[in-house]
């Protein structure tokens, strides 16, 4: 076993690891960490597979911004966490059962044959100079660029949908109009009265 | 390197709606609620707008374009042209029913009119990624439309159900696709449909990625046992929502069901075809049952869309041109008629009152007798009844199952179709011998009530031309064929 092979089996442990304490961790702030374990570890794997790019990218993405939004959120709820494991045990001896038993007949069916090690001949060493970020660009829009507008209009639609969702113009939300203040006078907001001077007692 | 400028001009109907909802989005941000009713025009035009673009663009053979991404045949066309319709009736529909519960806004229109776009995305999609992105494109928009209406638990409760299963649904769909493409080494239907020529047809990986993308597929019917969401969807959605939902889309899965598994993996038939037997046996004894012991239209709605979608799987398990093109005939007329039903729910419903019991259809003679004949043409046609469209989809689908040498299974859905009829004719009887609880006559705006006539008679008038329409279907599944 040469160091590369090492390196492949040690990320996989630890994303596999990471990724089946996110969904048994009790505390969800430990939960979304492990995620961001497991991110690492899917990242340092697709390093392996010569695919900077996307190996940046997920940390960049989903580590920088995702999982920092998620923290934020996971610590401004207030989580019932008992509510929230309810059930949890009650389904596992089965759900694990079905999981088990689903995860053995893949490896079986996949484990073998046109998947197998020997039927994926290494591919020839790339150049020192080439560049994986220009070669997706150079896909991304040419050869896949209808896929690729029509996934833009699916974040356009996540934004309208959000949006849509989620804001509410309150009734009795205070905010102010500066058209209206800039045009104020001094008559609108200082009343003189006059009143007699009144006398000592 | 320098690439070719793909060919914009087949995309046309797709870049138009896409834009004008794009425009919408921007006009209605200066509207007062008063005038939201350009908002409804712009939407009503962009989709005629986009059904003259496709019936202008329309050629006789199959163009690619987008490094063969999209495909514009005769198949894509029909089903946009029937998606275009069905979506316009569903919005005339709507707009007095959202104005009265205060969501009379853009983002209805908006939502349904990407979703338009990602429908037509699946239906001329020629490439797992484009088939792929136009069913999440069309079910992003759905999941949000489903709980639009904010304040109602049971709207919110509905999307939630809806979307944990579709993203389950598209995760097994991708799934299978991951392994039909480790398999056959291509994402291009038409490439894929090639190398499994090459392979033997009980290749255990190919029938394993088969497996996940029936699931998926199924999951995205709505055919038992992967129907639990259509029922509290269908009944939790606002009902302007379930008229778009329990419509348009159906053709859309059609599209998914020709484009993957005919188009595709039609070497796989073998396989699948044993898959779809079960599912829409299944199907159409759970949901023609179950919905005989709702006292809820909307759910009894969604049960008999169960039956309907696993009829409609019969015309595909015969395997043969013929049984595709009365697949896509039974389906169009399913919209159709399923427009019909919720429009009348709809045209029922008013202000702070929803019309979702059966009872609440009690002694409509008594009420507008003109509605209650609309009402009863509807449902004589989803039971079966000649003369009506119904009773000839039903009665061409079985004519193919016959003809696959499956007389047992037509056997089997004759009488299916039987005990569903019971839960029409349950409608009707209450309409027409049952006394009103509830005297007042039918309101509803002029056009609506024009519309929906048009939808109800065009099922019974329209009989003379059914050959016509029938050679159309024809023509749109030959296209398949021979691209």
């Amino acid at each position: 076993m040469d160091f590369k092979q090492l390196a492949f089996y040690f990320f996989a442990a630890v994303l596999v690891f990471a990724a089946s304490m996110v969904i048994t961790v009790r505390n969800p702030v430990r939960a979304a960490l492990f995620l961001v374990l497991a991110f690492f570890s899917a990242a340092a794997v697709w390093m392996q597979l010569h695919a900077e790019f996307l190996s940046i990218t997920l940390v960049l993405v989903y580590v920088g911004a995702v999982m920092v939004l998620f923290l934020f959120v996971v610590m401004m709820l207030d989580i019932n966490l008992v509510r929230l494991r309810e059930g949890f045990g009650e389904y596992l001896p089965i759900g694990g059962l079905v999981a088990v038993l689903l995860v053995l007949e893949m490896a079986i069916v996949l484990g073998s044959g046109p998947f197998g090690i020997e039927q994926m001949p290494e591919p020839a060493p790339l150049p020192a100079d080439y560049s994986n970020t220009r070669a997706l660009g150079r896909v991304l829009y040419t050869q896949y660029l209808y896929p690729f507008e029509i996934a833009a209009l699916i974040l356009l639609v996540a934004i309208v949908a959000a949006i849509a969702l989620t804001m509410r113009r309150r009734k009795d939300s205070k905010y102010q109009n500066p058209g209206k203040q800039i045009q104020v006078q001094r008559g609108d907001r200082v009343r003189l009265v006059k009143m007699r001077a009144e006398k000592k007692s | 390197m320098t690439a070719a400028m793909p060919n914009f001009l087949p995309v046309a109907p797709e870049i138009f709606v896409f834009s004008m909802a794009c425009v919408i989005l921007l006009v209605d941000l200066f509207l007062s609620d008063a005038r939201r009713g350009v908002t409804y025009l712009l939407t009503q035009l962009t989709l005629i707008g986009a059904a003259v673009l496709t019936v202008k663009g329309m050629s006789a053979a199959a163009v690619m374009t987008f490094n063969g991404m999209f495909v514009g045949d005769a198949l894509a066309n029909v089903l946009k042209l029937a998606i275009y319709g069905v979506t316009f009736f569903g919005f005339a529909y709507s707009r007095d029913y959202l104005r009265e519960r205060g969501m009379y806004r853009g983002e209805y229109f908006v939502l349904g009119l990407f979703g338009v776009v990602g429908m037509m995305v699946m239906a001329s999609a020629s490439h797992f990624l484009t088939l792929y992105l136009g069913l999440e494109l069309l079910s992003l928009c759905v999941y949000a439309m489903v709980a639009l209406q904010r304040d109602s638990g049971q709207s919110t409760e509905a999307a939630m159900k809806y979307f944990v299963l579709g993203a389950m649904a598209s995760g097994l769909l991708l799934y299978g696709m991951s392994m039909l493409y480790g398999m056959t080494g291509s994402l291009e239907i038409s490439a894929v449909r090639k190398a499994i020529e090459g392979l033997s047809a009980d290749n255990v990986i190919l029938v394993f990625g088969l497996v996940f993308v029936v699931v998926g597929i199924a999951f995205k019917l709505g055919a038992v046992p992967f129907h639990m969401w259509v029922p509290d969807v269908y009944h939790g959605a606002p009902t302007a929502v379930t008229v778009y939902l329990g419509t348009a889309p159906k053709l859309a899965a059609f599209a998914l069901v020709m484009r993957l598994l005919v188009g595709g993996l039609e070497g796989l038939a073998v396989s699948w075809q044993s898959m779809l037997i079960i599912l829409a046996i299944l199907s159409m004894a759970a949901g023609n049952v179950i919905a005989i012991a709702q006292d809820n239209i909307k759910r009894m709605l969604a049960y008999s869309s169960i039956s309907h979608m696993g009829f409609f799987l019969l015309g595909i398990v015969s395997v043969s041109q013929n049984g595709y093109s009365s697949a896509l005939f039974y389906v169009v007329v399913y919209a159709v008629m399923s427009l019909g039903a919720f429009g009348m729910v709809i045209l029922l419903s008013r202000a702070g009152f929803e019309a979702e019991r059966l009872d609440d259809f009690k002694g409509l003679n008594q009420r507008s007798p003109w509605h209650a004949f609309l009402m009863l043409l509807v449902m004589i046609s989803m039971a079966g009844v000649p003369p009506t469209f119904g009773f000839y989809a039903k009665l061409l689908v079985i004519q193919s199952v016959i003809n696959a040498g499956m007389i047992w299974l037509a056997i089997v859905a004759v009488l299916l179709a039987v005990i569903g009829a019971f839960y029409y004719l349950r409608v009707i009887k209450l309409m027409y011998f049952d006394d009103a609880d509830d005297k007042a006559p039918l309101g509803g705006p002029a056009d609506v009530r024009v519309l929906m006539g048009i939808n109800a008679l065009a099922l019974v008038l329209l009989i003379p031309w059914v050959g016509v329409l029938m050679e159309v279907c024809r023509a749109a599944i030959r296209a398949l064929a021979v691209a």
